[in-house]
């Protein structure tokens, strides 16, 4: 080597897990497509039905695309908390990578956050390209209270990572956690009203989902969207979800 | 020599669900020493060290590092002892440089990546990717992460399993290497040349106990036979003549080829009886026990 020992940048070690993680992320195709492109996508095809294009009755005048850009949203986040994440970590832990990492001074904790700043990230940034595209191409109306929507939306992604963290703690390989996730998948989405909006649900029904996280989740979005400021019951049964199932995957998780 | 021992191990006791795999185990290691465990498979080397490394907690016993405690004072033994384990992988997808790169990044005062890349013939593999590496080069990455943050002790569990001869020798000499830098080296090993070749002391662990514990020469001399003497006779021997042997530990027939254990004494009494009884030894061979005798002996692996 040179004389000059040209110093190594000294890099913090949680910024190179997580420049080392995206990096790794990038070079999965399959799983950003699934994660960032399939809610959009999704968005656009229906957005192509013209009777999605028209006012509804039944949605009090509402068109069936405004009502499912926020579905939509919340299918962006579902997907990346449930899907995206569990399979990446259980794998990592399935493989013996955070067992040797935790013979470094770096904890492994720092694989799980860079994990879900990550997911986090490309759920947030997936979710505001449904908006955009609601707004720009089918002329939805952005969310009315964004200050209400954005506080929503940052709880809702803690929720569904919390979520993802527990599938993580109970799957012991990455094949049972990408099956549970998928499991508990569809129920999610039928809660955050893919199928049927909260809205227009039969009251018993409405009152019963409001009380999953999604649910309530889909009930405050879908709120502040129309410019209300959402119902603390909502909001709070959201923060109730993501602080028990956190919670729950701190206490179940293992390293090795 | 009164430097107090870098790595402390004393009354090691670990079970799993039951079965003790780690019975009353002690040793040190001192500063700038080659210590080796050797064993036969499912001994207890691994838990041993996975005790030293902190991955696992001890039942019983005391284990220190440098003094500290791997399991209380988990963060700051894992400054000081870089481990290559043996059962581990990384991100399929990051390449060797970023690897490198990535574990440099954990340490206070890591060493070159580059010089150990090269030193580990890695260079021209920087940016493969982990998961298309061979198991030869994976080992040799794994190596070189072990040493990326500057360690006073490395801790190598079958350091060389998956390489070549070749691979092989070039890694031992990057141990010898490690230790003429004065890195204290714990060598888990179940090749007797490599425990041979490489450490200053040994451990021979049978069943999760020590059995023996020398040097590789002085665990061929305290095993029951240093001295192997065969021969093809040209008339048949008495046996009781040959049990009658002094120092004598073993005898095997094989066709008409008979091969003692024993002492020096022995072949000098081997060759008075022979001659004594008129008979020529044919194809006559004396030679010293190797650590694969020894160890065979030490660990009762041989009945």
């Amino acid at each position: 080597m040179s004389t000059a020992t040209a110093a190594p940048r000294r890099t913090s070690p949680y910024v190179a897990v997580l420049r080392a993680e995206a990096r790794l992320m990038s070079r999965e195709p399959g799983i950003l497509f699934w994660a960032v492109g399939f809610p959009p996508l999704l968005l656009v095809i229906l957005g192509l039905i013209p009777a999605f294009r028209e006012p509804s009755a039944g949605l009090g005048g509402l068109r069936t695309i405004d009502v499912y850009v926020p579905v939509l949203v919340l299918t962006a986040i579902i997907m990346t908390g449930l899907q995206t994440m569990p399979p990446v970590i259980t794998g990592y832990r399935e493989r013996g990578i955070l067992r040797r990492m935790s013979t470094t001074p770096v904890r492994p904790a720092a694989l799980l956050s860079a994990q879900m700043v990550l997911t986090g990230g490309i759920a947030l940034g997936s979710a505001i390209v449904c908006l955009l595209i609601g707004r720009l191409v089918y002329d939805v109306r952005l969310p009315q209270q964004p200050i209400a929507y954005t506080f929503a939306l940052l709880l809702t992604t803690a929720g569904a990572l919390a979520f993802g963290a527990l599938i993580t703690a109970v799957a012991r390989t990455a094949k049972v956690a990408a099956a549970i996730g998928s499991a508990v998948f569809f129920p999610s989405l039928a809660c955050a009203g893919m199928w049927l909006p909260v809205q227009a649900m039969p009251d018993l029904m409405a009152r019963i989902v409001t009380l999953t996280p999604f649910g309530a989740a889909a009930q405050a979005l879908g709120d502040a969207a129309t410019g209300a400021w959402p119902a603390w019951s909502d909001l709070g049964v959201v923060a109730a979800w993501a602080l028990v199932l956190s919670a729950a995957a701190m206490r179940w998780f293992r390293w090795q | 020599m009164s430097t107090p021992p870098v790595v402390e191990v004393s009354n090691l006791r670990k079970s799993y669900s039951g079965r003790t795999v780690v019975d009353d185990i002690s040793f040190t290691v001192a500063e700038g020493e080659i210590f080796g465990i050797l064993g036969p498979n499912g001994a207890g080397k691994t838990t041993t060290v996975e005790c030293v490394e902190g991955l696992r907690v001890p039942d019983g016993g005391r284990v220190r590092v440098a003094g500290l405690d791997p399991v209380a004072d988990h963060a700051a033994v894992t400054r000081i002892l870089g481990s290559q384990l043996q059962e581990s992988e990384l991100q399929a997808k990051l390449t060797v440089r970023e690897a490198l790169e990535l574990y440099a990044a954990f340490y206070p005062d890591p060493a070159d990546w580059r010089q150990l890349a090269e030193r580990l013939g890695l260079t021209a593999r920087l940016n493969t990717r982990f998961g298309v590496l061979s198991g030869g080069q994976k080992q040799r990455l794994f190596i070189a992460l072990a040493l990326i943050g500057s360690p006073r002790v490395v801790v190598l569990d079958e350091l060389t399993t998956g390489l070549d001869p070749r691979a092989r020798r070039d890694t031992w000499e990057v141990v010898e290497e490690i230790r003429a830098r004065g890195v204290t080296v714990l060598l888990v090993t179940h090749f007797m040349a490599e425990a041979q070749r490489l450490c200053d002391r040994i451990a021979v662990i049978d069943q999760g106990r020590i059995t023996a514990l020398d040097t590789p020469s002085g665990l061929i001399a305290r095993s029951a036979g240093s001295t192997v003497i065969s021969f093809t006779p040209s008339a048949p021997l008495d046996d009781e003549q040959l049990a009658a042997l002094p120092a004598l530990v073993s005898i095997e027939h094989k066709d008409d080829r008979i091969t003692l254990a024993g002492s020096d004494e022995t072949v000098n009494a081997v060759i008075s009886l022979l001659v004594r009884n008129h008979i020529t030894a044919h194809q006559l061979r004396v030679t010293d026990a190797t650590l694969d005798d020894a160890f065979l002996d030490l660990t009762g692996a041989n009945r």
